[in-house]
């Protein structure tokens, strides 16, 4: 009964992503290469990502239709896309210099 | 512990400012008491996850915040009306011109237009409230408790004063050692919260909510553009989100992300402030655009010209307003290259919006038009909203807004695009959809009044400004000499604004004479309307609909009153599941606010009692078991014979 109830893996979800926002702290506290430290993090995101979509967030559950999710999450790589890189070519490489 | 920062000193307005904001909650609080109405309050509005009534109190805020955001107005056009006016000193000006973009964009035309989603959305789709109800209540009581975290800035602390844009490095701790820029973060992040969440209820309700046979493109175009503008409040507020956290981070705790040293880069905030701030924009300005459409179509007597444009002209705002925040600071120091680009992607824009613009002008054409109240301030918007259309475009062009940057054209420019893009709308649709809540219309006399004294005095307020600007005023300018030349059309634009005022009180004062003396709606459809929320009583039963009606038409209304296509198959009663009230998403949206009012005194101890304060409510909530109740046949039956006969439930 107990181990039906407990929501065990919630709680696993919930330590690794804990584990890994530890982890990328080695960008910081190791000495890393530049390069290294960028796949740190990449990799890290990623994992970091996909636990909340699917642990957190059940985008493996609905059984109808997923056109809905897709399209959500098209919208939101765009939002995030544009907004980083256009950060970066306003700031990096359209800087008046 | 030192009571000195609570205080704001020396300014008899401020004083002035206290003591009517204590009386007044004097005067409530003993007012509750005389009447009994704490159960009342509490029962009906407090623990309520009624949609209809949580818009209603969304709309009754905004209402409240547009006198606070106007009497603000009023002081910043007296202080400007004459060559060194005495009236305000430079630090009240600026904390004035802050509170009054911060309430007046986010704090009285958002709760607005959420609060007219909340009471037609789930009427126009033929649902019984919104997907998440709880939630629902979670929104507003985050919404209103940091709406009023702001307001209570001006009394207790000092208001923020950078601006609402609060550009870095002015908002840092360094140049702005107050606690207004405090208030500015933790507030806004408060309500944000419910806006977000608020985008997640609505976007649910519409995709998974809709009466059966209503498929996406039979959709009346209110419920279109609030689909959008909530996907787009569901993209947009997470920058806001991280932007305000880190501002917050880095005025409390030390962080260095927009300073100027350590790494730090100021210009990285007014980066993140415009990603979320152009699409915040079209958040207000795309549900406007779906009240016109409504009001158009039902005034006109003709169904929406190109609606499949209509549709996709927004899909298409609302992939562009992401793509042109960078035009909020081309003096910025970015090059040419990048200018160019955001010119490019601004001016973009015009095409979708002036696709809707030809799209009402057709509806309008050959149409059997009435000129009731709603239906003045849509025609009055057309040619008002193009203006200030038009000039946007003079802006985008970057060489050319190095002339008009931070000036009063560029004031009188964005009030020319929000004040009929979304003030005109959420009055208009206030005046159309307020026999639908409350069973009586508004007086049409006295509507048409106010509209004449508020439109003709905007363009005196605003008109003049673009004119100023072009003279060389800048904007958030709080006192300048006579030699400038600037006094004669700012004591225009100052008498311009007094006649806006006595508009906005002619319109309130309406609400009161309509409420005693109109006659009660006996028809339900007082405008021949044409789309479902006409189709069920006013004022509208707890369930909205007896019986889910059928949809095969785009106007599923008009359809059934004019071709025979009938809305209900079914004819018999079966018992409706509704969701039973709670007062947690109030306890929670109180112990916000303490935490935001302890966090921003820095008030560590208070601070993390609340934080877990809240961790306990959101446990209680999320443990609960309640599943809402059944309202039974009989019951259904009885309301609706009464409804019938015109009474009220």
């Amino acid at each position: 009964m107990m181990k039906q109830l407990f929501p065990i893996k919630h709680v696993m979800g919930y330590v690794a992503s804990l584990v890994l926002s530890a982890a990328a702290l080695i960008v910081i506290y190791g000495d890393l290469s530049s390069s290294a430290n960028m796949v740190v993090l990449l990799v890290t995101a990623l994992i970091q990502a996909s636990l909340q979509l699917f642990v957190f967030m059940h985008i493996g559950e609905s059984a109808d239709s997923k056109k809905e999710l897709y399209i959500n999450i098209a919208y939101a790589m765009f939002v995030a896309l544009v907004t980083i890189f256009g950060t970066l070519f306003i700031f990096v490489w359209g800087w008046y210099a | 512990m030192d009571l000195d920062k609570f205080k704001v000193h020396g300014e008899p307005l401020i004083y002035g400012a206290m003591i009517s904001i204590a009386l007044a909650t004097i005067g409530i609080l003993v007012g509750l008491t005389y009447f009994k109405k704490w159960g009342y309050l509490w029962r009906e509005w407090l623990t309520t996850v009624d949609h209809k009534k949580i818009g209603i109190m969304y709309i009754l805020a905004a209402l409240l915040m547009l006198f606070r955001g106007g009497v603000d107005a009023m002081m910043m056009r007296l202080q400007t009306a004459a060559p060194e006016m005495k009236f305000l000193d430079a630090q009240h000006y600026n904390e004035v011109f802050t509170t009054h973009g911060l309430i007046m964009i986010l704090f009285m035309a958002m709760p607005f237009i959420i609060g007219l989603m909340n009471v037609i959305i789930p009427l126009q789709i033929g649902a019984r409230d919104v997907a998440f109800p709880r939630l629902n209540a979670v929104s507003f009581w985050l919404f209103f408790m940091g709406a009023m975290l702001l307001n209570i800035s001006f009394v207790i602390g000092g208001s923020p004063d950078a601006g609402w844009s609060a550009y870095f490095p002015l908002a840092s701790l360094e140049f702005s050692p107050t606690v207004g820029n405090n208030y500015y973060s933790l507030a806004l992040q408060i309500s944000g919260i419910g806006t977000l969440i608020t985008g997640v209820n609505f976007i649910v309700t519409i995709l998974k909510m809709r009466a059966p046979g209503m498929t996406l493109m039979k959709m009346p175009m209110f419920t279109w553009s609030v689909l959008i503008t909530n996907v787009i409040i569901v993209f947009a507020f997470p920058v806001l989100t991280v932007a305000l956290a880190m501002m917050m981070f880095d005025r409390l705790f030390g962080s260095q992300f927009f300073t100027m040293a350590n790494g730090g880069m100021d210009m990285l905030w007014a980066n993140l402030f415009w990603v979320w701030g152009h699409p915040e924009v079209y958040i207000v300005i795309l549900p406007a655009f779906g009240i016109y459409s409504e009001i158009i179509a039902t005034f006109s007597k003709k169904n929406l010209y190109g609606y499949t444009s209509m549709v996709f002209s927004m899909l298409i705002i609302s992939l562009l307003s992401f793509l042109v925040w960078a035009h909020h600071f081309y003096t910025m120091g970015q090059g040419a290259m990048v200018n160019s680009f955001f010119s490019i992607t601004t001016m973009a824009i015009a095409v979708p919006t002036g696709v809707k613009i030809f799209n009402w002008l057709f509806t309008l054409r050959k149409g059997r038009i009435t000129f009731t109240t709603p239906m003045l301030y849509t025609l009055a918007f057309i040619p008002i909203f193009t203006i200030g259309g038009v000039t946007g475009v003079m802006l985008a062009m970057a060489s050319a807004d190095y002339q008009y940057h931070n000036t009063m054209f560029l004031v009188a420019h964005f009030h020319y695009v929000l004040i009929p893009g979304a003030v005109f709308a959420v009055i208009a649709g206030f005046h159309y959809w307020f026999p639908k809540v409350f069973g009586f219309r508004l007086n049409e006399r006295l509507g048409k009044h106010a509209f004449w004294w508020i439109i003709i005095s905007f363009n005196v307020t605003f008109f003049p400004m673009f004119f100023l600007g072009l003279m060389g005023m800048t904007r958030r300018l709080y006192t300048y000499s006579k030699e400038s030349g600037f006094g004669p059309l700012n004591m225009l634009s100052f008498v311009g604004a007094v006649g806006l005022a006595i508009g906005f009180v002619i319109l309130v004062y309406n609400i009161y004479w309509s409420t005693r003396y109109m006659p009660r709606d006996t028809t339900n459809d007082p405008w021949d309307g044409r789309t479902l929320e006409w189709a069920t009583h006013s004022p509208i039963p707890l369930y909205n609909f007896a019986i889910v009606p059928k949809v095969e038409t785009r106007d599923a209304l008009w359809s059934a009153k004019h071709d025979n296509i009938p809305l209900y198959t079914e004819t018999k009663y079966t018992k409706i599941h509704m969701p039973s009230n709670t007062g947690k998403p109030f306890i929670l949206g109180v112990v916000f606010f303490f935490l935001g009012f302890f966090l921003v005194f820095s008030m560590w101890i208070p601070a993390i009692v609340s934080g877990i304060g809240i961790l306990v409510v959101l446990a209680f909530m999320s443990f609960d078991k309640d599943q809402g109740y059944y309202i039974p046949v009989e019951e259904i039956a009885a309301t609706e014979k009464k409804l019938m006969r015109g009474e009220t439930v």
